[in-house]
């Protein structure tokens, strides 16, 4: 059996047991979409008072956020075993995934599917579907590809750097939350195209962690600011990133295997 | 089967005083301290045998267990298991080996039992026809019936324990390792799980590694035992050969101290206790 039909195994597990819990996923999932619509919400008064931010309209920001609030959910959803792999390790779970004869990666995504992140998705679509009514689109058949493409390269992106975080937990379990800036802080901050908190911030959110390619850059190809359209291509850009990743996780099970947990 | 050969392992660990002014210091500066957990560590384990493997805590028999499980790499030192070096090649490794924890289950909480079983049927790629097989002569063997059904949380202890056995075995291992398998059980679910791993081994020749603090385990399973403390193969014999040592140790006692040698014969776990001091590995 191949990876991917034993990865969808491990998620209708985990659904059955997510099931056996009905009243909590719902008040999770709830949770959820209002913790997103919070941020909504500013924007939304935000926008009552100023009719643009650096050019950008209203629906042009939610549909940027809308693109990034669903990166991240669906990535949250799926590589939530990364996200919290702390406790893994310090209960000795992983352990019982390295005498397991699969992918140790494959066995951290299977042990954590986190449905209630289906909340957000909503909130996401929701935001979306209006931005794509109101703001002033031709919408091609590459464009629509261009928000496909943006968000599988964000997924990838924040899986990432999720992975990342985990293989950090193999050196040391202790003040790790900084991570949550790369997290929750690209989330947020991600709501507006990165070129309004100015070009140093865009240049590091080119080279260092590589957001604006899934968002700033691609962006200006769909709202029709720019008419290049190997600007569709950039979530490519993510590639070298996850690699970087990967090679860091590599080396923290190295790490562990060597050093014990 | 199994050969372990000057193995060494030693790790660092933090060293941290009590108090909120160390876990300040902690922040700017660790003070970093090795352990050693294995030195020298030799043995060599037949096929089909099943072999006791005790020491006091912290004496290295959990590394041991997981550098034989591939989990961990030792620092120094051969080791083959079945003709693999289990760090090296993990995966087809794994694939022969079971272990259980007896502290830690392997079961998913939340479903009922058969659908754990189900999953590690995918994740050892069991065919069907193995799988039934299998399971059909474990769930005899170990009573399992109705227990399937039933999520794993709501098991008691003893029930769990016995589909844990059952979950480590699905994919016929050659080697199993058990990690304190009867800890916190009852008298009827430990006679069980013992009978059950006497059987095991009797009849599919299985090689069984056996860590426990259980006394009775040992004298019920194993005819050869492995001591180790503080890192080092204190003893490798049989139980008679330990309870050999156990009377020089009391001769030796009996000479220097008060113990009023009255008691005919003293239990296991008395003799075991005093090898311990008397070897200065506590």
């Amino acid at each position: 059996m191949n990876g991917l039909r034993l990865y969808v195994r491990y998620v209708s597990v985990i659904l059955r047991s997510a099931m056996q819990y009905k009243m909590s996923f719902l008040l999770s999932a709830l949770g959820q979409f209002f913790v997103s619509f919070n941020v909504f919400l500013g924007i939304y008064f935000l926008f009552g008072r100023f009719h643009e931010v650096k050019g950008y309209s209203y629906s042009e920001v939610l549909l940027c956020f809308s693109i990034v609030l669903m990166e991240f959910s669906v990535a949250e959803c799926f590589a939530r075993g990364f996200d919290s792999f702390s406790g893994m390790v310090r209960q000795g779970e992983f352990d019982r995934i390295l005498v397991r004869p699969r992918s140790a990666v494959l066995q951290v995504l299977g042990s954590k599917f986190e449905l209630t992140r289906i909340g957000r998705l909503l909130q996401a679509a929701v935001m979306f579907v209006y931005g794509l009514g109101h703001c002033r689109v031709e919408w091609t058949w590459l464009r629509a590809l261009t928000v496909l493409f943006m968000v599988l390269g964000g997924v990838v992106l924040f899986w990432g750097i999720f992975m990342a975080y985990a293989a950090l937990c193999f050196f040391t379990l202790e003040g790790l939350e900084f991570m949550n800036v790369l997290t929750d802080g690209a989330r947020e901050h991600g709501k507006y195209p990165f070129d309004v908190y100015g070009k140093r911030i865009l240049q590091l959110c080119t080279f260092v962690v590589p957001y604006a390619l899934v968002q700033y850059y691609p962006l200006q190809y769909v709202l029709g600011r720019s008419q290049q359209w190997q600007l569709a291509l950039c979530p490519l850009g993510v590639a070298p990133f996850f690699a970087v990743c990967y090679a860091l996780w590599r080396f923290g099970v190295r790490h562990y295997q060597s050093a014990g947990s | 089967m199994i050969t372990m050969e000057h193995i060494c392992k030693s790790y660092k660990v933090a060293k941290r005083n009590a108090g909120m002014k160390a876990a300040c210091k902690a922040l700017f500066h660790r003070e970093r301290e090795v352990v050693r957990a294995l030195a020298d560590v030799s043995f060599t384990i037949g096929e089909g045998e099943m072999v006791g493997y005790i020491g006091p805590n912290g004496a290295g028999k959990s590394s041991t267990i997981k550098i034989l499980s591939g989990i961990l790499t030792p620092d120094s030192g051969r080791c083959l298991v079945d003709g693999r070096v289990p760090w090296k090649n993990r995966m087809e490794h794994v694939r022969q080996i079971g272990v259980v924890f007896g502290q830690r289950s392997q079961l998913w909480w939340d479903v009922p039992v058969a659908d754990s079983f189900v999953l590690l049927r995918d994740i050892y790629h069991i065919s069907q026809v193995d799988y039934v097989n299998q399971l059909e002569e474990l769930e005899a063997l170990l009573n399992l019936g109705e227990l399937l059904k039933i999520p794993a949380r709501q098991l008691s202890l003893g029930q769990r324990m016995r589909c844990e056995l059952a979950a480590s075995l699905l994919h016929r291992p050659r080697i199993l390792f058990l990690d304190e398998p009867t800890i916190g059980l009852d008298a009827v679910s430990k006679l069980a799980v013992r009978e059950f791993i006497l059987r095991l081994n009797e009849e599919q020749k299985t090689t069984v590694i056996l860590t426990t603090h259980d006394m009775q385990d040992i004298e019920a399973l194993t005819r050869r035992v492995i001591l180790i403390g503080k890192g080092r193969v204190l003893l490798d014999g049989t139980l008679d050969e330990l309870r050999h040592s156990m009377e020089r140790v009391r001769v030796d006692s009996a000479e220097c101290a008060e113990q009023p040698e009255s008691e005919g014969e003293r239990s296991l776990e008395q003799v075991i206790a005093a090898l311990y001091e008397k070897l200065d590995i506590v």
